[in-house]
């Protein structure tokens, strides 16, 4: 909560009227707002990671059930999940581009950088799509074994935090478009980039658990 | 998911056919009021959209009630059904139902809004906040509960309610064990709240991290906000794993996996980690705010500061990291090995030692202190004998070969409910008591409110003594009937006793309630206990910005030092000079419309109707969409309409 001497006209547009309370600070940070959502954002990521460790620790519990059906050696390749992991870094990358371009108040170069991500993000899922799609073509599905449950499930619920993520990012692009950057549209642009970050490095995670450690 | 719905149960059996006429007859009732009185407006505009935590508080505290009167009157039918041998009161389908409600509304939707009642009526007022971090996840957290407590209880109504206990374990709660649509409801119910419980988790944690008044600092916080603050971090580090163990149990039900199943790798035991990681340091969340409770209560009632305040916060601390390595405590018996049971058979009774140092601080705070024997008090003085022998069967539990002899016996149900009731129940009564004048404005009538606790607190041990007994006898949990002839008939009938005269004791709870509506004295001071902390220097109910100028805190119980002449109370009055227009959040009926979505998706899932999953879907991304392009979302409340409430109520300085 904050007060000012003037209450602000009514405005109901982004692009009017936004009372900044710590000017010197860095954009996303300049509203009471702003620097509380950050922080929200954090503490929620940690609940986040929490619901992904469990569903990792089922997955390594439940790894070696495969009641004799098909194993990760034999479903993984290894060409098409080192693609994957190179495309989600990669959109870390520009994903971060984004925000330093936000920092020099640059908002075309915001916009294009985080169109650079939502492509490379809709690529990534495009990938998992397909592996998905030959695996149960293989007859490899979440119905097979306690094993495939718990690789459907931890990777798919990754995949499903990643499409969230790029439906997400198109409505912030939209909002950045129409308003351009200031604090509220900065801080928005700032959490969603958390959140990709998070989904890296729990890909990470994914990668050498799930199948690093699958095809050895 | 093709669960086939019980449809003919819903005429052939009377306590059911009961229950759909008594449904429908108040629901009638409700909707010709409201339309008579022209109440809908006011409904929506003053309660459905609001984002003010008092409000949000007190339906809670109403919700909470509610549902302790529903958990309440399972638990009865049970006692009857158990009174004497070989009662057909309840057949044993009907009594599993009973069981399981009774267990997971008392804990999700009973105890879990209960806490949530306290933490939205006095955290920011103790710390000096206009509001919560985040309003309007406020208000949906609030509706996320209420909506899914709505499914769970309809599905006694429609299609029959969940029976695969209130732990729900597989293999007993898979499909092909329970294949009615009750262990949906009970899954989804669980998953839909589960949302509202970890957005009130980081909301309050945020709220007490960052939103507390110039020079409160960290040990200048009421112990209650720090024992809300400790609850919190459970919140956030718990309630993922339930979230994890339902979706996994419904993936198993829904799509054929096989995470729990028998058959084809799966492993149940993982479901029942991955609950009670959750389930037991549930428990530290429901008993720490009132741990935190009864700190403010006892120290205002006896006038003294709190003993040992920071072994308190390092107790409450303690407990909470502790807490989170105790669960296998609940399965001992399922063969984890004997240096596992004994790690979790130490770490459990360690924390025995943090909760010990708590109740001898609380004893030294009534040491020599003025005692005013008020409602409040009593619950928590009442509290103290209860938890200690409650504490005290706990640390027998807690010895992993003994526990072999009382795993799921009677004195286990009698060791969680001296517990739970001994310490959630009394903790949050306690607070209601207390903070009753603050949230209404008027104080509850002590004679009614003296025979409630005479009747709630003797019904209790004559309730649950003779269970411990019963354990040793043999009795376990969740049987519906026994025969004569085995020395259980006697106690289990004087248990029953137990359970009406505690059953009594709520009756003239809500008649104190009722009468003391209409018949309360007033709380013309805003501060009736003679209180210590920030919210007693509010008036009785507080405007709805709080505090119309932040007071600087100069001190712990900043409060009573003004009050004591040790500070000054002029800094908790408004100066006319210095109020400027106040930041506010808008009102929305978001909140309750994204979680009517969540209700039809939970439903719709319940009984696998796609159509209405892909519709509700449909809703709830179309809610959150809207809710990203809303800029327009506060607004301040002008000096004058500030200027103009603070002076009716005589506080404007200058």
């Amino acid at each position: 909560m904050t007060t000012t001497a003037h209450a602000p006209a009514e405005n109901h547009h982004g692009a009017g009227h936004i009372h900044v309370d710590y000017p010197d600070r860095p954009v996303e940070y300049q509203t009471e707002d702003g620097a509380l959502k950050i922080l929200g954002f954090w503490v929620f990521l940690a609940t986040d990671l929490i619901l992904f460790s469990c569903l990792f620790a089922t997955f390594i519990v439940l790894r070696s059930h495969v009641d004799g059906g098909p194993t990760g050696k034999e479903l993984f390749d290894i060409p098409s999940f080192v693609a994957e992991t190179f495309i989600l870094l990669t959109s870390s990358f520009t994903g971060g581009l984004a925000t330093f371009e936000m920092h020099r108040d640059k908002r075309n170069r915001v916009v294009g950088w985080l169109i650079v991500t939502v492509l490379l993000g809709l690529s990534f899922v495009g990938l998992e799509v397909k592996e998905f799609v030959h695996m149960a073509m293989d007859g490899a599905t979440l119905q097979r074994s306690a094993f495939l449950s718990a690789f459907f499930t931890l990777v798919g619920t990754h995949g499903c935090h990643v499409s969230l993520g790029i439906l997400w990012m198109t409505g912030i692009i939209i909002q950045l478009v129409r308003f351009g950057i200031n604090p509220i549209t900065a801080r928005k642009v700032f959490i969603v980039n958390m959140y990709w970050h998070f989904l890296d490095v729990v890909w990470v995670f994914l990668f050498t658990v799930v199948y690093l450690m699958g095809v050895m | 998911m093709n669960p086939i719905p019980h449809w003919g149960i819903f005429i052939t059996e009377p306590m059911i056919l009961g229950s759909d006429v008594m449904i429908v007859l108040v629901s009638v009732a409700i909707v010709f009021a409201l339309t008579k009185f022209r109440k809908w407006g006011w409904l929506w505009r003053e309660w459905l959209t609001t984002v003010d935590h008092k409000k949000i508080g007190i339906m809670y505290l109403i919700a909470a009630l509610l549902m302790l009167f529903r958990g309440g009157v399972d638990a009865e039918l049970m006692r009857t059904q158990l009174a004497l041998p070989n009662m057909t009161f309840l057949d044993a389908e009907h009594y599993d139902e009973i069981f399981t409600t009774h267990g997971t509304i008392m804990i999700l939707f009973m105890a879990m809004p209960f806490i949530f009642a306290m933490f939205n009526i006095a955290v920011p007022l103790q710390i000096g906040a206009r509001d919560v971090a985040y309003p309007y996840l406020n208000a949906i957290s609030f509706w996320m509960f209420f909506l899914g407590a709505l499914l769970l209880n309809i599905s006694f109504v429609i299609g029959g309610s969940p029976d695969a206990g209130w732990t729900s374990y597989p293999p007993l709660s898979e499909l092909g064990f329970s294949n009615g649509p009750g262990e949906n409801y009970y899954l989804l119910a669980l998953s839909i709240s589960g949302i509202g419980s970890i957005a009130t988790g980081i909301n309050f944690l945020v709220t007490i991290l960052k939103m507390r008044a110039p020079g409160m600092t960290l040990w200048r916080m009421p112990l209650f906000t720090w024992s809300v603050l400790a609850a919190c971090i459970l919140i956030l580090f718990a309630f993922p794993a339930l979230t994890v163990a339902l979706a996994l149990l419904l993936l198993d039900r829904a799509l054929g996996a096989h995470f729990f199943t028998i058959l084809h790798g799966g492993d149940p035991m993982m479901f029942i980690n991955l609950f009670w990681i959750w389930g037991h340091p549930e428990v530290y969340i429901v008993i720490l705010p009132a741990f935190g409770i009864f700190s403010e209560v006892i120290s205002t009632f006896s006038k003294k500061a709190t003993f040992g305040y920071g072994s308190m916060v390092f107790a409450l601390m303690a407990i909470s990291i502790v807490g989170f390595l105790t669960w296998v405590h609940h399965f001992f018996t399922m063969g984890s090995g004997a240096d596992v049971n004994t790690f979790f058979a130490i770490a459990t009774m360690v924390i025995a030692i943090p909760t010990g140092v708590k109740v001898f601080n609380w004893l030294f705070t009534m040491y020599r202190g003025r005692i005013r024997m008020s409602l409040p008090m009593m619950w928590a003085i009442a509290f103290i004998p209860c938890f200690a022998i409650g504490g005290a069967t706990g640390v027998m539990l807690a010895v992993a070969p003994a526990d072999y002899q009382y795993h799921n016996s009677y004195f286990l149900i009698a060791h969680f409910h001296q517990v739970l009731i001994g310490g959630t129940v009394f903790g949050m009564l306690a607070g209601m008591y207390y903070w009753w004048p603050k949230m209404f404005g008027f104080l509850l009538n002590e004679r009614l409110g003296r025979w409630a606790f005479w009747f709630f607190n003797i019904g209790f041990y004559v309730c649950f003594l003779p269970q411990y007994a019963l354990g040793f006898m043999g009795m376990t949990r969740r049987i519906y009937t026994y025969p004569s002839g085995l020395g259980w008939t006697v106690p289990n009938f004087i248990s029953t006793i137990g359970a009406y005269l505690m059953g009594i004791g709520f009756v003239f709870m809500v008649w104190q309630i009722i009468y003391s509506i209409k018949y309360g004295e007033r709380d013309l001071t805003g501060d009736p206990w003679d209180g210590r902390t920030l919210e007693w220097s509010l008036p009785s109910p507080a405007p709805h910005y709080n505090f119309a100028t932040i007071p600087t805190i100069q001190g712990r119980d900043a409060w009573w030092l003004a009050k004591q002449g040790e500070l000054s109370k002029a800094d908790f009055l408004p100066a006319k000079d210095e109020l400027k227009p106040i930041h506010m959040p808008k009102n929305s009926g978001r909140p309750f419309i994204l979680s009517l979505w969540f209700f039809v998706l939970g439903l719709g899932l319940t009984f696998g109707v796609v159509p209405m999953d892909v519709i509700a879907g449909i809703g709830i991304a179309y809610c959150l969409f809207r809710r990203s392009f809303e800029y327009d979302t506060d607004y301040y409340i002008p000096v004058d309409e500030v200027i103009h409430t603070e002076s009716a109520l005589g506080r404007l300085q200058g």
